[in-house]
């Protein structure tokens, strides 16, 4: 592990965990949780977790996405929080 | 209520840095939960299933029946999904949509009019702006076959690489996924029909639980792979490899199908016309 | 201090799973929204899997899969200190993909929700609830 790569990448996990649920725009927050999941998915890279950090990258950051973006397309996209 | 909340969590987050000293450091390789059944697994994980890769063998091999039943979990996760939102009740319109493919131009037909239903260079369409993009189109086209060949290597090389059932059927049901979203879901459908799909994910669970239940008949406990040795012609060891080959074909089978099955029905609110 | 020092320097995987926990929970309490409310439970389970992801983690060790075991001769013996312990990997795997599915469910659940009231937000409901 390689702790100055590691630090940026647990701060912008930080850093767009806390943007995904204070964004104030439903489409927003899950382009930012892909970005969280993938971000988590390097994580687990460093740590040596290669299965997690491949399914992490495949079902996280792929197929969550399009689950959220195909969820706010049928309901809206408006938040108030 | 916001209030609440962040007393709740500084509390929460308390106790937790509270308890911080006991958690065992970081990379510590006597730590409690490296040193009791996980040492045996990879010492001996090798000699008895003849994967080098340790994840798939615990995964399909050692922790078998754990796995059998997250497989069910997500099949009955995507019967829920179908179960809660999936209307059959269609609205019929008063006015039906038309493209021509060739040019692109949309065609509204009124109530009573002649539909070119059966002509090959019209689709039915279900609202009036519906983009049509030539290169998206055959970009997706030419690249979701090699995503499905991806997810079968994958599926196949998890003995030896990271991988197996899990990670291929995610990617395969992502290559489908990826062509609903570049043309519509109707032409999925023509190809992959919902009741294939809901059949598709049975059979998945049905090949695990299949698999264990032959074990259990040729006279080993459920799911000991050993006891096809007989049946495949090979010797033990060899025997649960292909058994663990087997079983995550089924996981693979199952977790495409649920991924596509919950994108049908997210996409389209359950009425399954024309998708995102 | 040194004490704390040292602790934050050994233990600094632990300090962003309890951010993290702490973030999920807020937005599971706090927020009003449906998808809100969902993607904090995701950030949740997420930092759960960090946690055991760390667990598993030994210093000085390589990914668990076996160097000796592309070829045939495979006789010379495997030092568990050698490998990452894979117990922890291999119980994670499938909770990200049984994450993914309670994600298709509670999604699902948002939609119906957003059809019989056409809001998602809670107060909304609520309002909509007490009206008649």
């Amino acid at each position: 592990m390689i702790w100055p790569v590691d630090l940026i990448i647990m701060l912008l996990v930080m850093v767009s965990g806390i943007g995904a649920i204070m964004v104030r725009d439903l489409l927003g927050a899950a382009v930012l949780f892909g970005v969280y999941s993938f971000l988590m998915c390097l994580l687990y890279a460093i740590m040596g977790a290669v299965d997690v950090a491949f399914t992490e990258a495949s079902v996280g950051a792929g197929v969550s996405s399009v689950f959220f973006v195909a969820a706010v397309f049928r309901t809206s996209r408006r938040t108030k929080d | 209520m916001r209030f609440i909340a962040l007393i709740t969590i500084l509390l929460m987050g308390g106790l937790l840095f509270y308890g911080l000293p006991d958690f065992p450091d970081w990379g510590d390789p006597a730590s409690p939960a490296s040193t009791h059944v996980s040492p045996y697994y990879i010492e001996h994980g090798a000699a008895d299933t003849h994967a080098p890769n340790i994840v798939t063998a615990v995964l399909a091999d050692y922790r078998g029946y754990d796995t059998m039943f997250e497989t069910a979990v997500i099949f009955s996760a995507g019967l829920a999904c179908f179960f809660l939102l999936r209307t059959f009740r269609q609205k019929s319109a008063e006015t039906k949509l038309y493209r021509h493919i060739p040019t692109g131009v949309t065609l509204r037909i009124e109530k009573g009019g002649k539909t070119p239903a059966g002509s090959e260079e019209f689709e039915p369409i279900d609202s009036h702006w519906v983009p049509y993009d030539m290169i998206i189109n055959m970009t997706c086209r030419l690249i979701v076959p090699f995503v499905q060949l991806f997810a079968l290597y994958v599926i196949a090389h998890g003995h030896y690489s990271p991988g197996g059932g899990f990670q291929g059927g995610v990617i395969f049901g992502a290559a489908i996924i990826l062509f609903a979203i570049s043309h519509d879901l109707r032409s999925v459908f023509r190809r992959l029909q919902e009741k294939t799909a809901i059949l598709l994910s049975a059979a998945g669970v049905l090949i695990y639980a299949g698999t264990g239940v032959l074990c259990l008949i040729l006279g080993g406990n459920f799911l000991d792979y050993s006891r096809l040795a007989g049946l495949l012609g090979v010797d033990a060891v060899m025997a649960r490899s292909h058994g663990i080959l087997i079983v995550e074909i089924g996981v693979g089978l199952a977790v495409m199908a649920v991924m596509v099955m919950l994108y049908y029905n997210l996409s389209s609110a359950g009425r399954h016309d024309e998708g995102l | 201090m040194e004490a704390i020092l040292s602790s934050f320097l050994t233990k600094y995987n632990y300090w962003v799973f309890i951010g993290l926990v702490m973030i999920g929970m807020y937005a599971l309490i706090a927020k009003r929204n449906l998808v809100k409310k969902i993607i904090g439970m995701n950030i949740f389970q997420t930092a759960v899997i960090l946690f055991y992801v760390s667990i598993g983690a030994k210093q000085g060790s390589t990914i668990p899969i076996l160097d000796s075991g592309h070829g045939h001769d495979a006789h010379h013996a495997v030092q568990a200190i050698d490998y990452i312990n894979p117990l922890p990997h291999v119980l994670m795997l499938t909770a990200i993909v049984v994450s993914v599915a309670t994600l298709g469910v509670a999604l699902a659940l948002a939609i119906k929700v957003h059809q019989q009231y056409g809001t998602l937000e809670e107060d909304e409901i609520a309002a909509q609830i007490d009206k008649p």
